[in-house]
């Protein structure tokens, strides 16, 4: 406790980059599993490629991603971008599943009334499929979360800061408080960002409140 | 031979689902169990086979207290067929439906050739035998679900609402498959539902349960429809119930003789036949094939002049079959055919109502006890 | 960047130590797994089939999934290594890591497996006489398969990617040629010893996806049907597949 209060500060900059390299790539994968997700659903054809191939790239473990992505990047191994491209390839390839898995659940009765009632595909996505899809995809964001932020910290490693410095610095002074300190202070992060997502999806969704409500 | 003597299911929160029920399922006949949710029907129904213990009274299945019994020794011994069938769906049919007799330890040989015949006997094609279930439409399955209940050759069977997950249409062909099959084999059948018309068409007796799981009612389906002993079954049982004991009662009636004609006969053989507007066709077999109407004949009389609304009732059918031929005709004589299909002559609605009133009057006269004496010395 | 990777890969004197390496990284996740296997896997199976203990299993994988596994790992290591002697000061709390993470994605896939069985096929498969032991090994275990590969999928990646930060606690493995890279900026080193790993991954991932074809039954894996009704189907197939996403993340 008494090295944690004397490093407050230390501890607070290596969250908040903790927090901005886990979160940021969050946001852009989930913009980029989007489109990949509904191509995956649109046509038949593009499924088994894009599920293959995302589930490809997740079975590359994390340090060998950060160590090889500099060379096919150009950038120095220190670069956090490593970092933010690898985490946003993981949580594509977490999505792009969910995301089609998502628009896949929607009932087929929902789409024939949308298109009865003279939706055209754009607008039938973004106005109904999309919104009916968001309780899947939420799950899907939520897991992704809790993965970034415990694959983050193993940059630690190669030497970007973050919480993961903390886990290094403890193990190569011998020394607990900071390990126990990263431990919770990732623990914590996981749960900010969790019910970040299930405040943001309850927004999203008021359908699904009014029925747990009745 | 089923019997369930003093039968009673309570739950630890005291919830009773079953109440001293006793009743006897005869060998070879079936016994409907129906009634609304939460009567106890399923419940009833899987304490025969010990899915489901009593906390009172006893079942005895060919005389043998079930609870003396192995409870899996029990159930190879007694088929079981469920709502949603239950196949397994790692297992091809005709592994799924030697499942018992392999449990008993039968060879595989011998359970493999029980299973295809029995697929036979359902009416599944053979081809379908190293298929998985996920590839069977629902009623394929039902039906797989029934051979494998079967496949062992088990007197008894136990059916839990076992058609009420398909369509109508197929619903209504497998019940009529399920009677033609029980026709043959003859088991002694205890079967759920929650449908009054599938309990009336199917079973030799229909015991209507109400909710906390008491017998209301045990009788044959014209009974139950002529008498129920009280409100609670006469509304169960439902509207139209003195229009449809019709379909279990016949009764000699008088036919009329019909003028008639054959397909391609000119419009003045039809006019020359009858003064009536409406001429019935027959073919060269001297099978009906419907209605004309000799004023619209404008050339020989082809398939599509034909008015093909009514209905044909053979002449042992039921007096529900023989009005609904007159009342669906167009010309109002009801078409009544042999045995071999082969027309025989027509019937009026008007001809019909004594033959009904006698038929009726003729139950009345000949079960002059109450109606509750009757339902209580059935649920002995 | 690739000659360089190449050059490495192809320089006799490596070729020894690579092999060296690839059996100690192929052996720590056979042994951890197994270890882990032989515990996470009749565990989620009595779950499952008993029905009791669930909340355990979905709050233990939960948590698991929340904790660093960097830190983890060091938490470990510095907690054990002082109380063991020589080799096994850096083999075993490395490898009890390794078993303790491969633990809840075998157990939750497992238990959602037998979980997620039909329960009209285990309700006719006790109706048919079928006795606890043979409704669990003749119904429920062959119509888990799916999900218990899943979470052994899942388990074996996590290994296989712990196995290699571990070289940072002085594990053996391919994670050596990545650390001890690191530590003399020899990139190509590096490199090449990532690509092995990512390799190493990829080519278990691929072993055991053939095993779980073979094994799988075709009934439950729908490879049977044609592209017409595989269509129609595939929300069911996929509402199967979008639990192994909640089975285990890994790396």
């Amino acid at each position: 406790m008494d090295w944690f209060t004397s490093h407050l500060d230390d501890v607070w900059e290596l969250l908040v980059t903790h927090a901005y390299l886990a979160g940021v790539p969050l946001l852009i994968g989930l913009l980029i599993a989007l489109p990949l997700g509904w191509l995956a659903r649109r046509f038949s054809w593009a499924y088994p490629p894009l599920i293959v191939g995302t589930g490809l790239l997740y079975t590359l473990p994390s340090l060998a991603v950060f160590i090889l992505l500099p060379g096919i990047l150009g950038t120095r191994i220190l670069d956090p971008v490593n970092v933010l491209v690898a985490m946003t390839v993981y949580t594509v390839a977490l999505l792009v599943r969910t995301v089609a898995d998502g628009l896949g659940a929607i009932p087929d009765d929902v789409r024939l009334a949308a298109n009865a009632m003279g939706y055209r595909p754009i607008r039938r996505l973004l106005g109904v499929e999309l919104p009916l899809a968001v309780p899947v995809i939420s799950a899907g964001l939520r897991v992704a979360a809790v993965s970034n932020v415990s694959i983050v910290s193993v940059a630690a490693i190669i030497g970007v800061a973050q919480l993961g410095s903390l886990f290094t610095d403890g193990f190569n002074r011998d020394f607990f408080p900071p390990i126990i300190t990263g431990i919770v202070a990732c623990g914590v992060l996981s749960l900010v960002f969790d019910i970040v997502i299930v405040v943001v999806t309850r927004l999203l969704t008021p359908w699904t409140r009014a029925r747990t409500a009745s | 031979m089923i019997r369930f003597e003093s039968v009673t299911k309570e739950y630890p929160d005291g919830t009773i689902a079953v109440n001293e029920l006793s009743l006897t399922a005869p060998t070879g006949k079936i016994t409907v169990l129906v009634g609304p949710s939460g009567c106890g029907k399923t419940t009833s129904l899987r304490m025969i086979n010990r899915m489901i213990e009593p906390t009172g009274g006893r079942i005895l299945v060919d005389d043998r207290d079930t609870s003396t019994i192995d409870s899996a020794e029990l159930r190879r011994g007694i088929g079981y067929v469920i709502q949603h069938a239950g196949l397994f769906p790692h297992r091809t049919i005709v592994a799924n439906i030697a499942t018992v007799p392999l449990l008993l330890g039968w060879d595989r040989a011998k359970a493999t050739s029980r299973a295809l015949e029995l697929m036979e006997r359902v009416g599944l094609p053979q081809s379908f035998a190293k298929r998985f279930p996920s590839q069977l439409s629902g009623g394929q399955q039902q039906r797989v679900g029934v051979a494998r209940a079967l496949a062992a050759d088990p007197p008894v069977m136990l059916m839990d609402e076992p058609f009420s997950a398909v369509d109508p249409i197929v619903r209504d062909q497998l019940q009529e498959e399920f009677l033609r099959l029980q026709g043959e084999i003859g088991k002694t059948i205890v079967f759920v539902t929650h449908d009054i018309d599938e309990a009336i068409k199917l079973g030799d007796q229909v015991a209507v349960l109400r909710v906390g799981g008491t017998l209301a009612q045990l009788a044959a389906p014209e009974e139950l429809l002529a008498r129920p002993v009280d409100d609670f079954v006469a509304d169960f049982v439902g509207r139209d119930r003195g229009y449809r004991t019709l379909g279990f009662r016949s009764a000699a009636f008088p036919t009329r003789a019909e003028p008639t004609i054959r397909l391609g006969a000119d419009p003045s053989d039809a006019r020359a036949a009858t003064a009536d507007p409406w001429v019935l066709v027959l073919d060269e077999q001297d099978h009906p094939l419907g209605w004309v109407e000799r004023e619209r004949l404008d050339g020989p009389v082809n398939r599509e002049a034909l008015h093909r609304g009514g209905t044909v009732a053979p002449t042992d059918g039921s007096l529900r079959q023989a009005l609904d031929a007159a009342l669906s005709a167009p010309s109002g004589r009801g078409v009544i055919v042999g045995p071999d299909g082969v027309f025989v002559g027509t019937v009026r609605a008007r001809d019909l109502i004594e033959p009904i009133e006698a038929s009726a009057g003729h139950q009345r006269v000949s079960t002059p006890e109450g109606v509750g004496v009757v339902s209580e010395s059935k649920a002995d | 960047m690739i000659n360089d990777i190449v050059s490495w890969l192809g320089e006799a004197a490596n070729r020894d130590d690579i092999i060296q390496r690839l059996g100690e990284h192929v052996g720590y996740a056979l042994l951890a797994t197994g270890i882990a296997a032989l515990i996470a896997i009749p565990a989620g199976m009595w779950i499952g089939h008993t029905g009791r203990g669930r909340f355990a299993v979905v709050n233990i994988s939960g948590f698991a999934r929340a904790i660093p596994t960097l830190g983890l790992l060091y938490f470990i290591v510095l907690w054990l290594g002082p109380n063991l002697s020589g080799d096994l000061a850096f083999l075993l709390p490395s490898l009890i890591v390794l078993i303790v993470l491969a633990i809840p994605p075998m157990l939750a896939g497992t238990y959602a497996g037998i979980d997620e069985v039909d329960p009209a096929a285990r309700d006719a498969a006790r109706g048919m006489g079928m006795r606890g032991s043979q409704v669990l090994f003749k119904v429920e275990i062959p119509c888990a398969l799916p999900l218990i590969f899943s979470g052994l999928r899942s388990a074996l990646l996590q290994v296989v990617a712990t196995a290699t930060i571990a070289a940072t606690a002085g594990l053996g493995g391919l994670g050596r040629f990545l650390i001890d890279g690191l530590s003399v900026r020899d990139y190509p080193q590096m490199a090449a010893g990532a690509v092995l790993v990512a390799a190493l991954a990829l080519a278990i991932d691929l072993v055991v996806a053939v095993i779980q074809r073979l094994v799988v039954s075709r009934g439950i894996t729908g490879r049977h049907r044609t592209r017409r009704d595989r269509a129609a189907v595939r929300s069911t197939d996929d509402s199967l597949s979008t639990t192994t996403v909640t089975v285990g993340t890994v790396n």
